[in-house]
């Protein structure tokens, strides 16, 4: 039974990458860019929010700090381009690196606290390097780092005129982040997170280094993380502290999670596909006052979400899937009732 | 000038503690962080304002009506949010909270306008004690004693009064409580409720002094969450000391290192109390 959900599930990733491939094709989708850009954020959150889950779904530890990875990449890749003037891919390289050392020095002390200690814990984190980054000279403080104009292609990973290869890059990352969580899921590895996430004392009684297991999510994770500041930073060709390392920007990587279903596969591509057309399509028609309605509008459905769904979409589609279950037995037993 | 100093922090660690002692209340019972805590805040101050601005009231009367403001606010929050999430990981609540701040805050935002704004001519509108070369402003004075003692009286609510018995031992085991008669549903309703009449006091007494803008509450509520997860689960003696605490080394910080690393001082010396009492001063 679990085999044969599994190559469902196998089939379904396949079908689902190829139509992603396929989406730029769509002559609607072509000729608009904001329909893009949309697309490509989805593919970024979802991307940035399966990092999370990873630590966040999977291993159970609610981390509200993946910001700090997530502005350590953007950084890694700005300083490069902006202060040395070469292409990102180093700095990307250095970032991502940093990101996990950094993540590993964070999170050794931390995961002594447990439930609502880490995650105000995580807050704390979140708020020091945001203060840090916003008056560290060398990395230009509250200024941030603007893009030079540059030349275009891959080598620089810099577009100005077409949002396609962003679109294609974005769906590069997608692929790799997700590919490694269903790796992980199906691996030894990924049974050990799930034994911690469920019962950390029983885990270790049964043999598993439960803190190493945190520890090496948190670092897979913030490694992960990275890459997506890095690729935000090569999109949007300007990064300063307050865009990449807040709460409300780490809020939004849990949010999405959370909101598809948290610890599952697809949770994080259902998340964004809903939370980032809905930010983007508020933001563009109700924005432009500068009168926050556009946000009020956002919280208002965020707070619906949750009061309507609090097990995400995740849940909503497990439900129907039992019921649907429930309903072919019953059909077999009266079947095997009539013979 | 150091006890100069010394002495602000702590006045403003006793705001910082009836602030923290509403959340550390919904906390220790519900298990819920209230993300919004600051935006109730924020509301209560822009009450107050109005208050003096457009009938003259001041805010040692219009903290009444802040208070009875946010009490309400409590108490809708928990009738049409928190009871729904509740069933669900206990994320969802603080995600739901998450929300309402968002929406709260940009409501003011909207309605207000993003100016700062602050009251002016009250009572006790730049009058001040001299204590040999330490300067009292009385405002700051005023409202933080005022906060000392709303602190105390909750305490003595929860220790001594039967209601505080019952939202202890709902706190504790709510299927117990329930077994014993306890209408627990109630009860949350209560605690959301006190939680926002804390806020709300505190608010109203602030625009003496403060100025209120729609962004004022988001430190407020990230101090209170430190103020509580450094206090310990649920215990308000822990939030006052740790709220005393942290007022102290904000004014420190600024004072001789420099006013930019305050906040990397306060959340810096929260973790390192966090790493040696992983569960907070007060907390087992």
């Amino acid at each position: 039974m679990i085999k044969e959900d599994r190559k469902k599930q196998d089939l379904f990733w396949y079908v689902l990458v190829a139509i992603l491939i396929l989406i730029p094709f769509i002559p609607r989708v072509a000729a608009n860019s904001f329909t893009q850009h949309v697309f490509i954020l989805i593919l970024l959150y979802a991307s940035m929010s399966q990092a999370w889950n990873i630590i966040g779904g999977y291993c159970g530890q609610v981390s509200f700090g993946h910001s700090v990875f997530f502005g350590i990449g953007a950084y890694g890749a700005g300083m490069a381009i902006v202060k040395y003037g070469i292409v990102p891919w180093p700095g990307i390289v250095i970032g991502s690196l940093i990101a996990t050392v950094v993540a590993v020095a964070i999170s050794y002390p931390c995961f002594k606290l447990k439930g609502h200690y880490f995650a105000i814990a995580t807050f704390a984190i979140v708020e020091i390097f945001n203060r840090l980054f916003m008056v560290w000279y060398w990395l230009n403080g509250a200024l941030g780092l603007d893009y030079p104009m540059l030349k275009v292609g891959w080598k620089n990973f810099v577009w100005y005129k077409t949002k396609i290869p962003y679109y294609y890059g974005a769906l590069i990352l997608f692929v790799i982040i997700f590919g490694i969580v269903r790796f992980i899921e199906r691996n030894r590895f990924g049974y050990y997170l799930k034994a911690v996430r469920e019962d950390q004392e029983t885990a270790e009684a049964v043999g598993i280094n439960s803190a190493f297991i945190k520890l090496a999510a948190m670092a897979l994770s913030a490694f992960l993380a990275s890459f997506c500041g890095a690729f935000f930073v090569q999109y949007n060709f300007r990064v300063e502290p307050p865009m990449v390392m807040s709460l409300h920007v780490s809020m939004l990587f849990v949010l999405v999670t959370i909101l598809g279903g948290v610890g599952t596969f697809f949770g994080p591509l259902l998340g964004a596909m809903i939370l980032i057309p809905l930010q983007e399509y508020t933001r563009v028609y109700w924005g432009g006052l500068g009168s926050g309605v556009d946000l009020i509008l956002f919280g208002f459905l965020i707070i619906l979400i949750m009061v309507r769904q609090p097990k995400g979409i995740m849940g909503l589609i497990n439900e129907f899937q039992n019921y649907r279950n429930r309903k072919r037995r019953r059909i077999i037993s009266t079947e095997a009732e009539i013979n | 000038m150091f006890f100069q100093i010394a002495i602000d922090g702590l006045l403003t660690g006793m705001v910082y503690a009836l602030v923290a002692s509403g959340l550390s209340l919904i906390w220790g019972v519900m298990d819920v962080l209230n993300f919004a805590h600051g935006e109730f805040l924020m509301l209560g101050m822009y009450v107050s304002y109005w208050l003096g601005f457009l009938m003259n009231l001041d805010p040692l009367i219009s903290w009444i009506a802040s208070g009875v403001f946010c009490f309400l606010l409590g108490v809708l929050t928990y009738k049409l949010i928190i009871q729904h999430t509740l069933s669900g990981p206990s994320l969802s609540a603080l995600l739901a909270t998450f929300g309402l701040s968002m929406m709260l805050k940009n409501i003011a935002l909207n309605r207000f306008s993003p100016n700062f704004r602050i009251l002016t001519g009250t009572l006790l509108d730049g009058k001040r004690i001299f204590l040999g070369n330490i300067v009292l402003p009385l405002p700051q004075l005023i409202t933080s004693i005022f906060a000392l003692v709303v602190v105390f009286i909750i305490y003595y609510i929860i220790k001594r009064t039967r209601l505080g018995w019952a939202i202890q031992a709902t706190a504790m085991d709510k299927s117990a409580a329930e077994l014993m008669g306890i209408n627990t549903e109630k009860i949350f309703l209560l605690v959301f409720g006190l939680g926002g009449l804390c806020v709300g006091i505190a608010g109203g007494l602030l625009p003496s002094y403060l100025a209120v803008h729609p962004e004022v509450g988001g430190l407020f509520s990230l101090i209170a969450f430190v103020c509580v997860a450094m206090g310990g689960f649920g215990s308000i003696p822990g939030a006052l000391l740790a709220a005393l605490l942290i007022g102290l080394v904000e004014a420190l910080s600024g004072f001789y290192i420099a006013p930019v690393f305050k906040y990397v001082a306060v959340f810096g010396l929260y973790l390192l109390i966090v790493m040696v009492r992983p569960k907070g001063l007060f907390g087992w």
